[in-house]
């Protein structure tokens, strides 16, 4: 990296299942006004916009960062719309922050979002194909046969991914923008709840949410705000195809690449120990364990150990989404930007009720589509 | 929310891999292609691999019988579902193939599928085949042993 890139704003929306007080445009210039505020700058002072999405046929309106641009105070700016599935809202980050260590901008605004409520994803996600069997059902059945592989392979115990659907949610209790407060949730009440994708139950899955996350990001002469700046440590994306013959769906080679070249860039030799705290996307519960051995924090087929043992809990010595994660919100678009986002917020110290004490180092992380597209960020209080 | 159904036809184009695939289901079987470089064999091909990224011209006779690698058992409704729910969606993996694909599982039970399980396509009556993989109605247990896991845990 030439020129070091700093986190110096970040804002997000509440995360609701339906916010019917605001249009795409208001829902995306709230989280960006909370950005711009929180690095105590004007849409004047940004150089460019970088925004992202999922798929426009969610919401049915095509290329929409043509219409947002006065939303985001870009008119006469340059503009620029990212694409990559789920992982959209990490990649959309990445690719704002390249644009400062490349010297080309000083400050650039990067949003994210999703309007779930005036989407119909599910519908989006299983749109028959040409002459293909009419099998696909949303996400969850995309991705469960691959938990059962993973169950399969690894020989977890059926309680794991429950544990994870309780931490997270638990752990959305102290985040006031989580769009999920379930106060009574417990083991018992995610066993008792319906299952949807078998071996996916109602409550391992993710809900449908609208949401927008923002952040200024800023070259080291330009920072600003009361709060001290996240320092970029690494950064690194990754794809892969969807299908080809000896691919291995449940760890896919894309992640782990991805991981170890962030790493590296960050000199992290030990995840579970030199990071203190991770934000993964973990649109359903199973993934905790999944991306805890592709992200290196356990060897191969130990994920559900480290679950289990309470180390990825907000006690625990590598907390793993105390913000709630995925699993308490997800305005799909949003979801990626909103990890690295918190990871921002924890190096800052102004997580709030989630904050981990003392932390100086966490890791942001997206993944989308059938599991291609991989985007990684570390994030540190330290100036590297 | 208001909706607004629209419609849209649009004309697709397969390709020469695709073609022979689709052709091959209207004659009631399944085509796949090999890569010559890594011997893998694709269906259906997209008519080069995504490894070695070079043609896969070989069309390779595939059975109509496989194993089930995993699936999950689909209990969702959602807009547009032209399947009744509860049902089973496995990755097939054809005998001679070297990927799997989505295909319904009947004739079982859901509680009764497993990984490895052995199965078989039950074509459409001869006059309905066409070009379309709803020339194939379902798999469906051929009876036969399981497949042991190490055998396909390269396809998971």
């Amino acid at each position: 990296m030439a020129d070091r890139c700093a986190v110096i704003g970040v804002g997000q929306t509440h995360l609701k299942a339906k916010r019917e007080d605001v249009s795409i445009p208001g829902l995306v210039r709230e989280a960006a006004q909370r950005a711009l505020a929180d690095a105590e700058l004007t849409f004047a002072d940004i150089d460019a916009v970088v925004i992202g999405k999922a798929p426009d046929m969610f919401e049915g309106v095509m290329m929409p960062e043509l219409s947002l641009a006065a939303a985001l105070g870009a008119v006469g700016k340059p503009m620029m719309r990212v694409h990559t599935a789920g992982s959209v809202g990490g990649s959309t980050a990445l690719v704002a922050a390249h644009l400062i260590s490349s010297g080309i901008h000083r400050r650039v605004l990067t949003v994210a979002y999703e309007k779930q409520s005036d989407s119909d994803a599910m519908w989006a996600l299983s749109v028959p194909q040409p002459f293909a069997a009419p099998l696909l059902a949303g996400a969850g059945g995309y991705f469960a046969p691959h938990i059962r592989a993973y169950m399969r392979r690894s020989g977890a115990p059926e309680h794991i991914g429950r544990m994870v659907a309780v931490k997270d949610r638990r752990n959305a209790l102290k985040n006031p923008y989580a769009h999920l407060h379930l106060e009574d949730i417990d083991m018992k009440m995610v066993e008792e709840s319906i299952m949807l994708w078998d071996p996916l139950r109602y409550l391992e899955a993710c809900p449908s949410s609208d949401g927008a996350a923002a952040m200024v990001l800023a070259a080291a002469d330009a920072v600003s705000g009361s709060y001290p700046p996240a320092w970029v440590h690494g950064m690194a994306m990754r794809s892969e195809p969807t299908m080809f013959a000896g691919r291995d769906q449940v760890n896919p080679q894309a992640g782990r690449d991805c991981a170890a070249d962030v790493y590296r860039q960050a000199g992290i030799t030990d995840p579970r120990a030199d990071l203190d705290m991770a934000e993964v996307y973990v649109p359903f519960s199973w993934y905790e364990p999944m991306w805890l051995e592709n992200l290196g924090f356990c060897p191969e087929g130990e994920g559900w150990k480290l679950t289990e043992s309470g180390a990825t809990a907000l006690d625990g010595d590598i907390p793993w989404n105390a913000s709630g994660g995925v699993l308490s919100s997800n305005p799909i678009g949003a979801s990626g930007m909103l990890r690295f986002l918190e990871a921002a917020m924890q190096v800052r110290s102004q997580a709030g009720e989630h904050q981990v004490e003392g932390a100086r180092r966490a890791l942001g992380h997206a993944y989308g589509g059938g599991s291609q597209f991989f985007a990684m960020w570390v994030v540190g209080s330290d100036k590297p | 929310m208001l909706d607004t159904p629209i419609h849209l036809e649009y004309t697709f184009t397969p390709g020469i891999a695709q073609s022979r695939f689709l052709r091959g289901l209207a004659e009631g079987r399944f085509v796949g292609q090999r890569c010559p470089v890594c011997g893998k064999v694709y269906i259906p091909s997209r008519g080069s691999c995504p490894v070695d990224g070079v043609p896969t011209g070989e069309d390779v006779a595939l059975s109509d019988t496989g194993i089930v690698t995993t699936y999950c058992v689909v209990n969702v409704p959602f807009a547009g579902q032209a399947i009744e729910i509860p049902y089973i969606a496995a990755q097939v993996l054809l005998d001679g193939a070297n990927i799997s694909f989505m295909g319904l599982i009947q004739g079982i039970p859901a509680t009764d599928v497993r990984m490895g399980m052995r199965v078989q396509a039950v074509w459409v009556e001869p006059d309905e085949l066409g070009p379309t993989l709803a020339s194939v109605k379902y798999f469906t247990p051929t009876g036969e042993p399981d497949a042991p896991y190490e055998t396909f845990e390269e396809y998971l």
